[in-house]
């Protein structure tokens, strides 16, 4: 097996462990780092595609290496963001938890009670 | 290689190109300077602002418009596929005139709110609202312009970042939640793009949406990566069942916030999407694939008008509206396709997405700062209790029956002439079951404002409660935004041509026989 196939099933493997974190996992810190874990797949793929290097005839692309830069700032950007507004509501509200889609009335209701 | 290269030297920047660049640089420089001078100042400077990124979208316009031709802009002057293009055509100029139109009405409407009165401290809120307006702003004109699918990410993402904390600007837990939970969709969504892209990239060796048109075959990379893509930005567009997020988010934020989210935000991606079935792989789809997401639209318009219907809250009930309106939008994909070239085309359906994209904008900002100037007067928004505001605040219910007017789709209004479109599409196609679904959402939707519109006309049982007194000049700005939903219908059906939107496939067709 080749590094290449290699780094690319480990990829797949992390790409699918982390959709499932996240489709199956209701808390939001866990769906948090399986999409975080779900990024890291996607950025181990830019890694296998600079090193297949397709375009050119060189040992290494690195058009793909670049964005994996900004892809990992953008993905620690919304990490950032998303760890703030659950410390937020759970400051606010007591649970770090999102419950399914309640009307607002009806969310209102529990916190007060 | 040579080729490659002949073929890449043919995309340079075109004179005018410059106002791209400052399409996107008057929004950083403007929230880089809001930040800076602080709370006190981010209002003056935010509304200061808006003329000047009118003045921009306008500029834009005239260059595009008139003859269709694209305005390019090579960044550092390194051409794709190694360097990035921003490019404006006529859906882009489109998008950025309705951008501009409706920020500057949701800032004029947010001042009486978010502006800091003289003698008060300085809130966090206000320099949030400010900077992030016009950051939303800044991102929409970036995500119609990008050229390249990885820029176009940045993009999508700075849209996000800039909308989720509008959502929870009151800091209740209840909104919180809903910011969060719209910012898990999202992710999950833009990451899923991002898979999609780097596929591409590995298949065809570039991220520009012109060379990959040219490239793009219907192999099994192409159509993971399609699928992964379109999943990933129906997320962030809420088209039913991935709408979940939605109407908590948007009916939980400010007036002017929830305008801004339903008309805008929600359209960003909905954009990338024409982009991306239309222009970078039209020939990839089959009739089940249209038919597929087409159905997914006309579910969202069923169960969103339905849902509508049976809210008891104003703002929820325009917030499962947005989740109706958005079906509408995907029911152009069936009709754009010619089975004799068995690709999608530009035309009649296409132009009749655009102009529901754009007519529903409109209407949804009017409608949403109706409401909250409704809510604003009696202290709640419940519809059941909406008596007697027609005779408080008859500006406002004119505000809300125009916008649902347009929403409905009656003449002469935006939505009317884009259903029209739809509607003309769907018989001359053969396809009339998307005509029925059509219809019945008009009803529908006819239905759920005239709830509203009944309510508020009826007089008061009871002595109104004292209403709070809501400024005319901010029923006046919801008014606006309502009579350009309508008047656009005039304009489109009257003596203005309609820009022709997805003339790329004469583009392509060009970039393949060049050198």
């Amino acid at each position: 097996m080749s590094t290449v196939t290699l780094f690319g099933l480990c990829a797949a493997a992390l790409v699918g462990l982390g959709l499932y974190g996240a489709l199956t996992h209701p808390q939001p810190l866990r769906k948090l780092i399986a999409f975080n874990l779900l990024g890291s797949g996607v950025f181990l793929l830019f890694g296998v595609i600079a090193r297949r290097g397709a375009w050119q005839a060189v040992g290494g692309d690195p058009v793909p290496q670049a964005l994996v830069i900004t892809g990992i700032v953008v993905a620690f950007a919304a990490t950032a963001l998303a760890v703030a507004l659950l410390l937020r509501l759970f400051k606010e509200s007591g649970e770090a938890s999102l419950d399914p889609p309640a009307s607002d009335g009806a969310s209102l209701g529990r916190r007060e009670s | 290689m040579m080729l490659e290269a002949g073929a890449a030297a043919a995309v340079t920047t075109v004179p005018g190109g410059g106002w791209l660049v400052a399409a996107v640089v008057w929004p950083v420089v403007a929230v880089l300077l809001a930040i800076v001078a602080g709370g006190r100042h981010a209002a003056r400077i935010a509304l200061a602002s808006m003329p000047v990124g009118l003045a921009v979208a306008a500029a834009i316009a005239v260059r595009v418009w008139p003859g269709g031709e694209a305005l390019v802009y090579v960044v550092g002057g390194w051409a794709p596929p190694l360097g990035i293009a921003l490019r404006a055509d006529a859906l882009s100029v489109a998008m950025m005139l309705t951008t501009g139109i409706v920020i500057t009405g949701a800032g004029l409407f947010a001042h009486a709110d978010f502006a800091p009165q003289q003698g008060e401290p300085e809130t966090r809120t206000s320099l949030v609202f400010w900077t992030l307006l016009i950051a939303v702003w800044g991102a929409m004109n970036l995500v119609v312009m990008s050229h390249d699918l990885f820029n176009l990410y940045v993009a999508l993402e700075l849209l996000t970042f800039a909308a989720v904390p509008l959502v929870s600007l009151d800091g209740r837990a209840t909104t919180l939640a809903a910011a969060l939970r719209y910012l898990m969709f999202a992710l999950l969504g833009s990451v899923l793009y991002l898979l999609g892209a780097v596929l591409l990239y590995g298949a065809y060796g570039t991220l520009d949406i012109t060379l990959l048109a040219s490239r793009v075959q219907p192999e099994p990379a192409a159509w993971a990566a399609a699928a992964l893509m379109t999943a990933g930005l129906l997320a962030k567009t809420a088209l039913f069942p991935l709408h979940l997020w939605l109407p908590p988010a948007h009916a939980g934020a400010p007036p002017a916030a929830s305008a801004v989210l339903s008309a805008l935000v929600v359209k960003g991606s909905f954009v990338l999407i024409i982009r991306l079935w239309f222009e970078v792989m039209p020939a990839l789809w089959s009739v089940a694939a249209t038919q597929l997401i087409a159905a997914l639209g006309a579910a969202a318009i069923l169960y969103g008008s339905v849902l509508a219907l049976r809210q008891e809250r104003l703002k929820l009930l325009i917030a499962y509206s947005t989740v109706a309106q958005i079906g509408y939008l995907f029911l152009m994909f069936p009709l754009a396709y010619d089975p004799a070239t068995a690709q999608l085309q530009g035309g009649v359906a296409l132009t009749g997405g655009v102009l529901q994209t754009v007519s529903h904008a409109f209407a949804k900002a009017g409608m949403f700062m109706a409401a909250g100037l409704m809510a604003k007067s009696l202290g709640h928004d419940r519809v059941a209790d909406l008596a007697g505001v027609g005779r408080a605040l008859p500006m406002s219910l004119i505000a809300f029956a125009l916008a649902g007017v347009s929403l409905v789709g009656l003449p002469p209004s935006g939505g009317f002439a884009a259903k029209w479109l739809l509607l003309s599409a769907a018989v001359s196609t053969g396809q009339w079951w998307w005509a029925t679904v059509l219809v019945l959402g008009g009803l529908l939707t006819g239905g759920y404002v005239m709830l509203v519109l009944i309510r508020a006309m009826g007089s008061a049982v009871e002595p109104l409660a004292p209403l709070k007194p809501v400024a005319r000049s901010r029923e006046a700005i919801a008014l606006a935004m309502s009579l350009c939903a309508v008047l656009l219908g005039l304009l489109a059906l009257g003596p203005v041509e309609l820009p022709a939107f997805g003339t790329w496939g004469v583009a392509t067709a060009v970039a393949e026989v060049g050198p």
